[in-house]
């Protein structure tokens, strides 16, 4: 289990633009480092993000070797209704972590 | 003068040192991993489009222009749209021409975003050209670019 910190503002207006920011523990690990010993270290990424507002899909971002370690993306939404908002990170080694956030719409 | 022919260095010590030489250059290369180089990175690009080359304009890419640390830069894009349903951006790219891949994020939003914004953080190898594309929902593609000055790269090292 990954630890993520996602930042969700808890109550939003309907119609209110809100800033949503994801961020997960993962060593991003490109493939192209060698260790100690010279041998290459294998890739071990996150290859994709997706984000749900109740159940539809709002967000979602393929990710390469070339995004930091621990990768943290923000992005924006429209407060519609008040639900949950899901995020999955899915990646290398059967990477999958899933977080969810609880949203009210007044 | 038996002192001066002491002193001349004799040819093994010369052959190690140059096979010690010609084994540090081959060590460099092998550690080097492929740079993508600004071919790959336009070929990249043409993919994303489907053969179009994107305009320049509508979309502002954030970058410190002078970087410290490669291993983490922060960047963002936005993209001058109203992200209604009839007019919003269907995709963001970030592309780089020198680390190994061209690729950086290739992020999927829609009118429900509001906005057309995306943040991250991505690593430079070394100092170079960033891109940032577009994709309108009605077809064209738009696109930003940065030189970038880096003074620790990451990828190679650490």
């Amino acid at each position: 289990m990954a630890r993520a910190l996602i930042n969700v503002p808890s109550s939003a207006r309907r119609g209110s633009i809100v800033e949503i920011k994801a961020l997960i523990a993962h060593p991003m690990e490109t493939g192209y480092r060698v260790d100690a010993t010279g041998a290459a270290i294998p890739r071990n990424i996150i290859t994709r993000f997706v984000c749900t507002y109740r159940g539809e899909e709002i967000f979602s971002a393929d990710l390469f070797p070339a995004i930091t370690a621990n990768p943290f993306i923000a992005f924006s939404t429209v407060a519609t209704e008040s639900g949950e908002i899901v995020f999955t990170w899915t990646g290398d080694n059967g990477f999958e972590e899933t977080e969810t956030a609880t949203i009210t719409v007044t | 003068m038996t002192r001066t022919a002491a002193a001349l260095p004799d040819p093994g010590r010369r052959r190690i040192l140059a096979a010690g030489a010609g084994g540090a250059a081959a060590l460099l290369f092998t550690w080097r991993p492929a740079r993508a180089g600004p071919g790959e990175s336009e070929a990249a690009i043409r993919t994303l489009t489907g053969g179009v080359a994107p305009m320049p304009g509508r979309v502002r890419f954030d970058v410190p222009p002078l970087v410290e640390n490669g291993n983490s830069v922060p960047v963002t894009v936005t993209v001058d749209s109203p992200m209604t349903a009839a007019e919003h951006v269907r995709r963001i790219a970030i592309f780089n021409e020198r680390n190994p891949q061209p690729n950086v994020i290739v992020a999927h939003l829609g009118p429900r975003a509001g906005r057309a914004i995306l943040s991250t953080r991505m690593r430079l190898a070394t100092s170079q050209r960033v891109v940032a594309v577009a994709e309108l929902s009605d077809g064209t593609f738009w696109s930003d670019s940065v030189e970038v000055v880096v003074t620790l790269a990451a990828c190679v090292e650490g």
